[in-house]
């Protein structure tokens, strides 16, 4: 396969995670703005931070309000990180490694950005926005599908995979570290209806409100909501699941190719600390300190698959 | 132009019966709900649009990828037709084959004083990088596009050899899976010609060039310029259809003495590239030294005999636009034969008489640059308003050279499907051939273009032209 094939499925899937991850984070926002309309600026603005795009964000507006977030992190084309310049992004990879691509992941990814240019074209009205991110969700959902359906499990799928997940753990990484301080033992509200509101949130953002309460009925305890992000490897969204499948596509694309790399070793270490290191341990040592390294780590990670596997040359 | 042209109509003839061809489909037809059809117009649309069969045009932001409109109504060829056509085509195809081997090495044509020498020393498209050398199977143009009008029942003639990099042929792949997905009874009663098997074709055909250092199965890779060409989508199209890699130059570099490409597991050298990349931009060490779309160093490869490059470079000369009026010669003098297709009858502005007569008839001629494409830069006389003619006139005094120029023809029509029912259009036709050092391969048919304006005799894709599928009848 060509390094350039192998970036470009990288960066489809990628691409195509981040939008659904913005999705969620807005979604994650917004309910939160409604319930909280006096803090609904902070919400907002910790909703830009997890989306990485302060700085950015910081360039244009003075202000965090529900009208320019939403404009902003939906279809602003200035603003990289936004769903329809992802989803733009996605598809011209797919242009790119077309030849790599079942028809069907072609012309779902074809449809999800004809599907959101169009959704996108006009300002989105708070009323509508549930809809149009369920639209956004959606769309990346049937890509995957289509990828799971029609592909063949190779080096193919294996990129497109190591794409997804390691754009998912940094999303899951960047949630917690906006929301960090509400999940250490010594915050100040402990218990209180705020806290519970932040809690459900950060569960919110990763899709797990349901799937902690199934596990945790009736309890909410920051301590282990921290566990059940990181260290959980039955969530699909904790950076442990995450990792657990970096380290079997990577493990695959090792024994199809027969040759191991120093990714290899950076992401088989991550995972190890991740599976060993208790949850009372990172606490001690810091949970902010834990999830900065770790973000820290897997940009690294994705910059030595990027030259492993020759990407770019 | 008051007076009325009477066109040759290929679905109903001269006397408005149906002819023979057409006559099963027409059945079908007439018994079809009008309704039923342009529904089945609106779907093919978004079926090209989900499957992103689309060209990008050039300086239009805005609308950067667009559909070719694609017109359900079938253009039908008999294959009495199409047995002449492409025995005219094949020996023209051998003829430039021949006539591109000898312009490379001894010339033999300009020493008889069949063409004239300056015609070629001072043609840009002419590569002295390619003299002496023979390229495998001496294959020069392993893909052509002959361009074919038509102006009565029997009268066919070439427009365009298109011997460098054609383009269309995935239109003419999809318009037929288009047409078999909506109407398949259709297929059922009329029995057409397949088309399907032209990318299996491409691959043998390729790989039969080979150069002598490859022993095992050729590897074969399709050269593009990148995402934003305007045929990007047939670049990948038949990358994926040959089961090719899709490389663009900075996938590309030469590595002891091979073109090879950069995979995830380190080089792997390259056999045959197909590129649809321009002798100017495919390699900056030795055409233009500004160019990031082709590969420094492969010319050197290509001429130590280390891989195959289709179309060969410097096949250009062959489809220039002044060459084209002495194609007629170039067949007599390498195959010994008539030329069996016809010529459009053409004047080369840089002869002055001609120049003389192209001036004082300019509101009845198009005329061409010798250089152009794509139907850029050319002047259609009956068309053209005074400023225009005026315009272009003081264009050809300045640069005779640069311009040839031809009859207007009253190139057949073939009715589409409009609102107001069926209605007659200029067609033209695109056979697709393959070249091989054994055998040359035509696909039956080609790609039909439609000029979608009434009247409009530009049936170009970038200037308002439709596609339609185009029929080789079994018989």
């Amino acid at each position: 396969m060509l390094g350039k094939t192998a970036g470009g499925l990288f960066w489809m899937f990628r691409n195509l995670e981040r939008s659904e991850n913005t999705a969620r984070l807005l979604e994650a926002g917004f309910r939160m703005a409604l319930t909280r309309s006096s803090a609904a600026e902070d919400e907002w603005a910790s909703v830009v931070s997890a989306a990485g795009s302060q700085k950015q964000y910081a360039e244009c507006y003075d202000q965090y309000d529900a009208a320019n977030v939403i404009d902003f992190l939906l279809r602003d084309r200035t603003n990289p990180a936004s769903v329809i310049s992802v989803v733009e992004n996605a598809r011209n990879n797919a242009r790119v490694v077309r030849t790599a691509l079942t028809r069907e992941v072609w012309e779902a990814t074809n449809e999800c950005w004809i599907t959101l240019k169009d959704l996108l074209s006009k300002p989105i009205n708070e009323r509508d926005l549930p809809d149009t991110l369920g639209t956004v969700r959606q769309q990346s959902s049937l890509v995957r599908g289509a990828l799971h359906g029609t592909m063949l499990r190779n080096d193919i799928y294996d990129f497109a995979r190591l794409g997804t997940f390691l754009e998912r753990a940094d999303n899951t990484s960047r949630i917690l570290d906006v929301k960090y301080y509400v999940l250490l033992p010594s915050a100040s509200f402990v218990g209180s209806s705020l806290d519970n509101v932040q809690w459900e949130s950060i569960l919110r953002s990763v899709s797990a409100q349901r799937a902690y309460r199934w596990l945790n009925p009736g309890d909410i305890n920051p301590a282990w909501i921290a566990d059940f992000l990181i260290r959980d490897k039955r969530l699909p969204r904790s950076l442990a699941f995450c990792y657990a499948k970096i380290v079997d596509n990577l493990n695959s694309l090792e024994n199809d190719y027969g040759l191991h790399h120093p990714c290899h070793d950076h992401a088989t270490e991550t995972y190890r600390q991740l599976k060993d290191t208790s949850i009372d341990n990172i606490f001690d040592s810091g949970l902010h300190e834990f999830i900065i390294d770790f973000i820290r780590s897997n940009t690294q990670l994705g910059m030595q698959i990027e030259q492993d596997y020759r990407f770019y040359g | 132009m008051d007076d009325i042209k009477v066109f040759f109509d290929e679905m109903s003839g001269a006397n408005e019966t149906v002819r023979e061809p057409y006559q099963v489909y027409r059945q079908w037809m007439d018994g079809e709900n009008p309704t039923r059809l342009k529904k089945k117009t609106a779907e093919s649309e978004a079926f090209f649009r989900r499957t992103g069969i689309t060209f990008n045009v050039y300086g239009q932001d805005e609308a950067a990828e667009r559909l070719i409109p694609f017109d359900v109504i079938p253009r039908i060829i008999s294959e009495r037709e199409w047995s002449r056509l492409s025995r005219g085509i094949e020996q023209r195809v051998r003829a430039i084959n021949a006539f591109l081997h000898d312009l490379y090495h001894r010339q033999e044509i300009i020493r008889a004083g069949r063409i004239p020498a300056e015609l070629i020393a001072q043609n840009d498209a002419f590569l002295p990088q390619m003299i002496g050398v023979s390229p495998p199977g001496n294959v020069y143009t392993h893909i052509v596009g002959t361009d074919i009008v038509r102006t009565g029942e029997n009268e066919f003639f070439v427009l365009e050899d298109n011997a460098r990099t054609p383009s269309g042929v995935s239109y003419m792949l999809e318009n037929r899976e288009t047409m078999l997905h909506m109407f398949p009874e259709l297929f059922a009663k009329v029995k057409v010609q397949p088309v399907s098997d032209y990318p299996t074709n491409l691959r043998r055909s390729l790989g039969a060039c080979a150069p002598k250092t490859c022993t095992g199965r050729p590897v074969v890779a399709v050269l593009t310029p990148g995402i934003h060409n305007s045929a990007y989508f047939e670049h990948s199209f038949l990358a994926d259809q040959m089961g090719a890699e899709l490389v663009e130059g900075h996938d590309l570099r030469v590595v002891d003495g091979r073109v090879a490409m950069r995979t995830t597991m380190g080089f792997e050298a390259i056999d045959v590239l197909y590129r649809r990349v321009d002798d100017e931009y495919l390699d900056p060490l030795n055409f233009n030294p500004s160019s990031m779309l082709g590969v420094p160093g492969i010319m050197d490869v290509y001429r130590a005999g280390g891989i195959t490059i289709a179309n060969a470079p410097g096949t250009g000369i062959a489809d220039d636009k002044a060459i084209y009026s002495y194609i007629p010669e170039i067949v007599e003098f390498y195959t010994g034969e008539k030329a069996i297709l016809k010529n459009v009858p053409t004047w080369r502005c840089a002869e002055a008489d001609s120049l003389a007569y192209v001036l004082d008839h300019l509101s009845e001629l198009v005329v061409k640059e010798v250089h152009g494409s794509g139907g850029y830069g050319m002047l259609v006389g009956p068309a053209a308003s005074k400023r225009e003619l005026a315009t272009f006139a003081s264009k050809l005094r300045a640069k005779p050279k640069n311009y040839i120029a031809q009859p207007t023809l009253s190139l057949s029509t073939v009715p589409i499907l409009t609102k107001k029912g069926l209605a007659p259009r200029h067609v033209d036709l695109r056979p697709f051939v393959l070249v091989s050092p054994d055998k040359i391969n035509i696909t039956p048919g080609g790609l039909t273009r439609v000029a979608l304006k009434e009247g409009s005799l530009v049936v170009n894709s970038s200037q308002g032209g439709g596609t339609k599928d185009t029929w080789v009848l079994e018989e």
